[in-house]
């Protein structure tokens, strides 16, 4: 479970994270939406360590994360992928794996054997195919289509083996084709793991069909929580975010 | 031992034996030397290439840990005698030293930050060479000549004797940093190449990675500055001097950062060009900057990287066409056009 209690992040006089508290139950699947700016990818980097907050409590299954590494964070179980595919251009899939799972496995440093370790790949395989690339192994990882590369980074957070999977934006810049096969993923991925999966998303066709419950940022604030049905009559959302995003559609 | 493992040793045995029996077919002395220096000069390039094509980082100061394996290999035996291979161990454990207190600041540094600072601390130790006379002989660099007294029957003031040490340190060296960037620290080290930001969230300490590389760099340079002060029996300024970095990013760039032999065949083009061009040319400057213009404006890329991605791009038009007369389609993109080091 990921307790997030009075989290305030401000950025000169803008509070880009202001006073959120919410909890994210063990294996479930949230969303959380917002209007641009409204402080989501902030969020996200409070959670996974790459900021500090100003002051709240961030807790993992008990235990405050304020503070530690971004490494160690990786290591209490919260990893996450990026909004623009953060994955390693001149290796291919299944090389970027098999580095990520010796690192992972603490050979990050290890000098005395050649790479690939045997014991890395049985792991690696494991998350190429959990995230459907395995027919793409061998391919440069700069020559696999936009899909794919994100693809690759959620397999690279899945190689953690993470309690807590962070996703910003899985479907950012795709075609709607593209978009439904990754989240479609990410869905099937969630239900065989069995891990707490939080994710940012625009489109809310897709907010609305795959993810049992929604938190709604905005100007830092959490706006309202609930179910997709209970989001989509709450007056203060329908003003807030889809109010705008209907007169921008008109 | 891995099948690849395994295959590179052969190789390293092949090339050792090849180079063995070159001075059977020819008595040029010539040839011995230029051998010799091929050996001190790939070292150090070939080192400098871990930091730049499989660490991406510019080192402009490389020279340093050459010029710092030279004096140190140079001093030590003219005041201790001890036996050769344990004044090298000696050497490559200073440049160890120097380099992790050198790293230790530079690899903080992003780019051309990195670049310039590792520039500056190699102009510090070349002037702290000038300036202390007594230790190293100033300006007029290292003289009286290097003892070389004979150890398990080898006795490397013989010039033949020399030859063979130095190929024999350099196939070493060569299949000891190919072992390198084969091995999991190697590729965690292309993982901080591509994308520092990611590794770290793959909990790898890109800190510790990059100072390690830099550590490895280091001593196997000093390496190379031992074959260079055995093959000229002194050590002089000039080897820890900017001109001497210079050198090896300009090999690095003739011969190609992504194959692991691409900074040989530089040192080895480098080599005869210079050979070549000052025996015919009087501002043989001139003509070398014109070959690495060429280099670099033509093929934008080192010649090995470049005929590597020739054969590759063949290869994948030779499969494409196969694929198209047996009816099947290729999975796209399973080229490597834009090679780095693999």
């Amino acid at each position: 479970m990921l307790e997030i209690t009075n989290l305030v992040k401000s950025f000169g006089g803008v509070r880009a994270t202001d006073d959120v508290t919410m909890t994210f139950e063990t294996g479930s699947l949230t969303a959380i939406i917002g209007p641009n700016g409204a402080g989501k990818s902030t969020f996200f980097n409070l959670l996974s360590g790459a900021f500090r907050p100003d002051s709240g409590d961030i807790r993992l299954d008990g235990q405050s994360i304020i503070g530690l590494s971004i490494g160690e964070i990786v290591r209490r179980g919260i990893g996450r992928a990026f909004q623009v595919a953060s994955i390693f251009p001149s290796l291919t899939v299944e090389e970027t794996m098999l580095a990520a799972v010796s690192a992972h496995h603490g050979h990050a440093s290890r000098l005395g054997s050649r790479f690939p370790l045997a014991s890395t790949r049985a792991h690696a395989a494991h998350c190429i195919e959990m995230v459907g690339l395995t027919a793409k192994r061998d391919t440069l990882s700069s020559n696999l289509s936009h899909g794919d590369q994100k693809l690759l980074d959620i397999a690279l957070a899945l190689v953690l083996e993470p309690k807590v999977l962070l996703l910003d934006e899985p479907t950012a810049g795709m075609g709607p084709e593209e978009r439904w096969r990754v989240i479609e993923k990410v869905r099937e991925l969630w239900e065989r793991q069995k891990i707490t999966v939080v994710f940012i998303e625009h489109d809310m066709d897709i907010v609305f069909k795959i993810a049992p419950s929604i938190r709604v940022l905005s100007y830092g604030r959490v706006l309202a929580q609930g179910t997709p049905q209970e989001i989509r009559t709450n007056p203060a959302v329908i003003e807030a975010y889809l109010g705008t995003e209907h007169e921008a559609a008109a | 031992m891995t099948r690849p493992a395994l295959r590179d040793g052969l190789f390293g045995l092949a090339a050792f034996l090849i180079l063995a029996a070159l001075p059977l077919l020819t008595t040029s002395s010539a040839l011995v030397d230029f051998v010799i220096r091929c050996a001190a000069l790939g070292l150090f390039a070939t080192s400098l290439n871990l930091l730049v094509g499989y660490g991406g980082m510019v080192s402009f100061g490389h020279g340093l840990f050459f010029g710092m394996g030279a004096y140190s290999f140079g001093i030590i035996m003219q005041r201790t005698g001890m036996p050769i291979p344990l004044a090298i161990l000696l050497t490559m454990a200073v440049a160890a030293v120097a380099a992790l207190a050198v790293g230790a600041i530079c690899v903080k540094l992003k780019d051309i930050y990195f670049t310039f600072v590792t520039l500056a601390f190699q102009m510090l130790v070349h002037s702290m060479i000038i300036a202390w006379v007594p230790v190293t002989g100033g300006d007029q660099g290292l003289r009286g000549g290097i003892p070389r007294p004979s150890f398990l029957g080898i006795n490397l003031a013989d010039q033949k004797q020399l030859y063979l040490f130095s190929a024999a340190l350099l196939v070493l060296g060569l299949l000891a940093m190919r072992h390198i960037v084969s091995s999991p620290f190697g590729y965690t080290l292309r993982l901080v190449r591509d994308n520092p930001t990611r590794a770290v969230f793959l909990g790898v300490d890109v800190y510790r990675t990059r100072l390690t590389a830099f550590v490895l760099a280091g001593v196997f340079a000093s390496l190379g500055g031992v074959v260079m002060s055995l093959f000229v029996s002194g050590a002089y300024p000039e080897f820890a001097f900017w001109t001497m970095s210079g050198e090896a990013v300009f090999i690095v760039m003739l011969g190609g950062t992504a194959a692991f032999l691409g900074p040989m065949v530089g040192t080895v083009l480098l080599l005869l060009l210079n050979d070549f061009v000052t025996r015919v040319a009087e501002h043989h400057g001139l003509v070398l900057g014109t070959v690495i213009l060429l280099f670099a404006l033509g093929l934008r890329k080192g010649l090995l990287d470049f005929v590597m991605d020739w054969r590759a791009a063949r290869r994948t038009r030779a499969q494409a066409d196969a694929d198209r007369i047996a009816g099947t389609n290729t999975i796209a993109g399973t080229d490597k056009i834009e090679r780095v080091a693999t």
